[in-house]
């Protein structure tokens, strides 16, 4: 193979590599796969989870959360990318992935603000295709 | 002492700044399972700020935790309940100096709310209103916007500070 196939070869790899997700993690497409099977036996035909419908439902108000906590961005940033802040004043990191980079590898700690932050915005549980809505908008971040 | 020890003690006395006089000083939190479940929200308030009882209150109630739900499993919440009633003002472990948190509590009360305690609201009698509501501040609860080592169990006296 001549020098400049090799060069190719390698420029083609490095392409490649270069457009998968930077933060590609096992333990985080496990998460979006299990929450994908169940959005999938929720509600039969269901496609692929969407940014737009996540970013949609970080931003709105919502109405049958308590007081105080109608949106998302009552919390956390008015865009992933920014700081938030707990009602105790707590600054909290921000929730785009490229920000905080450890984010959603942890199955048990992902489930748990999902059931507590549904139940204080929402009033109720988030469905499993709010939650992929909402990793799949925030990871691409 | 071998050398090598008193010199790292020596230089953890000169690295570290001592606390003044007026400072308060409880035991930092160890347990992992306080600092990750209690911390997330708000600075995991060291045990020996209230008494036992109020401690029992509060873990019974986590489901609605000062509006939020702040319940656990039940591996953590009894980890976080034992901590807790260990560390407490009044606990076996909580120390002498910790008993003046719980004093002037009645017997019958069990706040919830370390800044409603006697011994806190005493404390804090000099803090300006603007003070509180300021963005910085948010919320009493947020010990570390004036106390920085608040964390470290240190509450250095902020007496001075209220003129900015």
């Amino acid at each position: 193979m001549k020098a400049s196939h090799l060069m190719l070869v390698g420029a083609l790899t490095f392409a490649v590599l270069a457009s998968t997700p930077a933060f590609a993690e096992p333990r985080r497409d496990a998460i979006l796969a299990e929450l994908l099977a169940q959005a999938r036996r929720d509600e039969p035909g269901f496609g692929q989870f969407s940014a737009e419908r996540g970013a949609a439902l970080y931003r709105a108000d919502h109405t049958g959360g308590k007081p105080g906590t109608a949106s998302c961005t009552a919390c956390h940033g008015n865009t992933p990318l920014e700081t938030g802040q707990t009602r105790a004043g707590k600054a909290i990191d921000p929730m785009a992935l490229s920000k905080s980079p450890g984010r959603y590898t942890d199955k048990a700690k992902v489930e748990k603000w999902f059931t507590r932050n549904g139940t204080q915005v929402l009033g109720r549980a988030c469905t499993a295709k709010e939650k992929g809505d909402f990793l799949t908008y925030v990871t691409a971040q | 002492m071998p050398k090598s020890i008193a010199l790292l003690l020596l230089l953890s006395t000169v690295v570290t700044p001592s606390p003044a006089a007026g400072d308060e000083r409880v035991p930092p939190v160890t347990d992992p399972v306080v600092n990750q479940e209690c911390g997330s929200c708000h600075m995991a308030f060291q045990p020996q700020f209230l008494p036992q009882r109020s401690w029992q209150k509060l873990v019974d109630t986590l489901a609605d935790h000062f509006g939020e739900d702040a319940s656990l499993g039940e591996t953590e919440r009894a980890a976080v309940l034992d901590y807790h009633l260990s560390n407490a003002a009044d606990g076996p472990k909580g120390g002498r100096a910790a008993r003046k948190y719980g004093r002037r509590i009645a017997v019958g009360q069990a706040p919830l709310r370390i800044t409603e305690t006697p011994w806190w609201v005493k404390e804090h009698q000099e803090v300006r209103a603007d003070k509180w509501r300021s963005r910085e501040v948010k919320s009493k609860a947020n010990c570390l916007a004036c106390h920085k080592r608040a964390e470290e169990g240190i509450y250095e006296d902020e007496e001075h500070e209220d003129d900015d």
